[in-house]
C-alpha cells in the first residue's frame, strides 16, 4: 500500500493548467538548469509522446521555458516565460522526436553554449508534478530531484565512494540512496540523502578529489515560492 | 499511518482526537516536519485557495485554449442581481469553484487538490463556509486537514490521474474532500464527515448503475437528492449565461456510447461498483436469506 502525504493530496501549489504537462514540465526544465549549468544561449526541447502532441494545450512549451530561466512550477511568471526569455537572450526550438522505451511524457532538453558546446537531459513527467530524470548526457540514471542530490562523475578509482559518503557522515548527513552507474572507466555517482546540504560542504567535497563533473540538486515538489536559483 | 476510513477513525476514537489532530501529528510523524512547519505550509495554501477562488469573479480571463472564460464572472453577476433558484451560497460557491478552475486554465495559480483540473472544488466550498459559518483562519486550516485525511485515504486505495479512473477520481474525489471539510467546519462528528465523503463520491459515479442487491434504493434514493440540486445548479449557470460546448444531441448520443461502452457488471445488474462491494454484497445475501 502506497503512503501519501497530505501535501501529495493538498497540492502542490502550481501553475495551472496540468500537473503533468505544466508543472511536471517546468521541474524537469528546472532541474535540467541546474544540472547543465548557466550560461547557455539556446536551448533545443525534443519533445515525445504525449508531450508531443498536447505542449501547446497545455501550456508546456511555457513551463518548459520557465523551467529553464529559473523559475519554480508555482511561478506566475511561467505564463508570460515566452517574453522572459526574449529579454534573457535565450533562444530555443521545439522539436517532436521518438525516444525509445521512455513514458509518454518525456522530453530531451539539449543546452546549447556560445562556445559552440552542447549538453542535455532527459526526464519524464510520471503524473501528478511527479518526475524523474532518466538521462544525462548520454548516462542512464534514475532520480527525482525530490530528496537533495549530489552528482558526480570520475574516472574510475579506489576509495571515492569511502571518501564521499565518509565527508556526508562526518556532518552528520544520512544516504537516502546510492547507486553508481560504470561506463568504460568513468563513474556517475547519485547519492540522495534525507537532508537539504550546505553548499560549503558540497563545495569542500567537490574540491578534495578531481571530479569530471559534480553537481548538487535539490527542487522538492512542494515547494511553495519562487526559485531562489 | 492510516490507509483506510476505518484506521483513521479508530485512531482519533483511541487517541481521543478529532480527524484534524490524528492527520497533523500522523504527517509529522511520517514526514519529520514539525507541526507548526506543517500549519504555515497549510497557510499559504489557503492564501493561494483564496486568490484562485476569486480571481476570475470580477474580470474574464480567457483560458490558454480561448475555449473557456468569463463564466464565474458571470454567475458573480448573476448571484448578486437576479432571482436564482438555489439562493445565493450556492451560486457563490459555483462562481468560486469556476474562477479557480479558470484561473488554472489560463496558467494562473492554483493549488492541485487533488490534481489541478479538480482544484476548483475545495477552495469554493471552503471559501462560502468562511462566509456564510463566519469561519476564522484556524478553522479553515482545520477543515483542510480533514479534507487532506479524507483524500489520503482515496489516494491510497484508488488512483488520482483522470486517465485512469475518469473524472470521478479527480473531481469526485475533491467533492468528497471538500464534503467531509464542510461538515466537520459545520460541527458534524467524524461519522457524519465520512457519510458526506462517501455520499459526494457516490453522486459523482455518473453513468454507472449498481443498486445495491438490485432495488431501487441505494444508492439511488441519493442520486435523486444530489440530482436535483445538480439540476437546479446547471439551470443556475444556464440561467447565468453559461453555454455547453457540445450541443444537447450531441451530448446524449456521447452518454449513450459511455452507456454502451460499460461493461455489464455496472449496468443494472447490481454486480459491480457500490452494489459489488462486500457490504453490498452481504446486504444482498441477507436480503436473499430472508426471503
Amino acid at each position: 500500500m502506497k503512503n501519501l502525504g497530505i501535501f501529495d493530496v493538498i497540492g502542490p501549489v502550481m501553475i495551472g493548467p496540468s500537473s503533468s504537462h505544466t508543472a511536471g514540465a517546468a521541474r524537469i526544465a528546472l532541474v535540467a538548469r541546474r544540472i547543465a549549468g548557466i550560461g547557455y544561449n539556446h536551448v533545443n526541447f525534443f519533445l515525445h509522446g504525449s508531450f508531443a502532441a498536447t505542449y501547446k494545450g497545455h501550456g508546456t512549451d511555457k513551463a518548459l521555458i520557465g523551467g529553464i530561466l529559473g523559475f519554480e512550477p508555482s511561478d506566475e511568471r511561467i505564463k508570460n516565460s515566452i517574453l522572459h526569455a526574449k529579454k534573457a537572450g535565450i533562444t530555443y526550438n521545439f522539436i517532436p522526436i521518438e525516444l525509445e522505451d521512455v513514458h509518454s511524457n518525456t522530453v530531451k532538453i539539449e543546452f546549447n553554449y556560445p562556445d559552440g558546446s552542447c549538453f542535455y537531459v532527459i526526464g519524464s513527467s510520471i503524473g501528478g508534478a511527479n518526475i524523474e530524470i532518466t538521462n544525462i548526457n548520454g548516462t542512464s540514471v534514475t532520480f527525482t530531484g525530490e530528496n537533495p542530490t549530489l552528482l558526480f562523475r570520475y574516472k574510475e578509482q579506489k576509495g571515492m565512494i569511502a571518501y564521499i559518503s565518509n565527508a556526508l557522515y562526518a556532518k552528520g548527513h544520512n544516504i537516502h540512496l546510492m547507486l553508481t552507474i560504470k561506463e568504460d572507466d568513468e563513474v556517475l555517482l547519485v547519492v540522495e540523502l534525507n537532508e537539504s546540504l550546505d553548499s560549503d560542504l558540497f563545495e569542500a567535497i567537490k574540491n578534495g578529489k578531481s571530479f569530471l563533473f559534480s553537481k548538487y540538486i535539490y527542487v522538492p515538489i512542494s515547494k511553495i515560492g519562487k526559485s531562489n536559483d | 499511518m492510516y490507509h483506510s476510513a476505518k484506521q483513521l477513525l479508530e485512531l482519533c476514537e483511541r487517541q481521543e482526537k478529532t480527524i484534524y489532530q490524528v492527520v497533523i501529528e500522523e504527517e509529522s510523524k511520517s514526514s519529520g516536519s514539525a507541526p507548526e512547519m506543517i500549519l504555515s505550509q497549510m497557510k499559504e495554501i489557503l492564501s493561494v485557495m483564496k486568490q484562485s477562488s476569486q480571481g476570475t469573479l470580477n474580470k474574464k480571463v480567457p483560458t490558454l485554449s480561448g475555449m473557456m472564460g468569463g463564466d464565474a464572472q458571470r454567475v458573480n453577476e448573476y448571484q448578486k442581481n437576479a432571482k436564482t433558484l438555489l439562493g445565493v451560497i450556492p451560486n457563490k460557491a459555483m462562481a468560486m469553484a469556476l474562477s479557480t478552475a479558470e484561473v488554472n486554465a489560463s496558467m494562473g495559480k492554483i493549488v492541485a487538490t487533488p490534481t489541478a483540473g479538480s482544484s476548483g472544488i475545495l477552495p469554493a466550498v471552503l471559501m462560502t463556509l468562511e462566509e456564510s459559518l463566519n469561519l476564522n483562519e484556524e478553522d479553515l486550516i482545520n477543515a483542510l486537514l480533514v479534507a487532506a485525511g479524507i483524500g489520503q485515504v482515496i489516494g491510497q486505495n484508488a488512483t488520482f490521474s483522470g486517465a485512469e479512473g475518469g473524472c470521478q477520481v479527480e473531481c469526485g474525489s475533491a467533492a468528497a474532500m471538500a464534503a467531509g471539510a464542510a461538515v466537520f467546519a459545520s460541527g458534524g462528528n467524524n461519522e457524519q464527515i465520512f457519510h458526506a465523503a462517501s455520499i459526494a463520491l457516490i453522486n459523482i459515479m455518473g453513468l454507472i448503475c449498481d443498486p445495491v442487491a438490485g432495488l431501487v434504493e441505494f444508492p439511488c434514493i441519493l442520486r435523486n437528492a444530489s440530482g436535483a440540486i445538480n439540476a437546479l445548479s446547471a439551470a443556475d449557470l444556464a440561467l447565468a449565461g453559461v453555454k455547453s460546448l457540445i450541443p444537447f444531441d450531441e451530448v446524449v448520443k456521447a452518454m449513450y456510447k459511455v452507456g454502451k461502452a460499460l461493461p455489464e457488471n455496472l449496468r443494472e445488474t447490481g454486480l459491480g461498483g457500490i452494489a459489488g462491494t462486500p457490504k453490498g454484497c452481504a446486504i444482498k445475501n441477507s436480503l436473499l436469506k430472508n426471503g
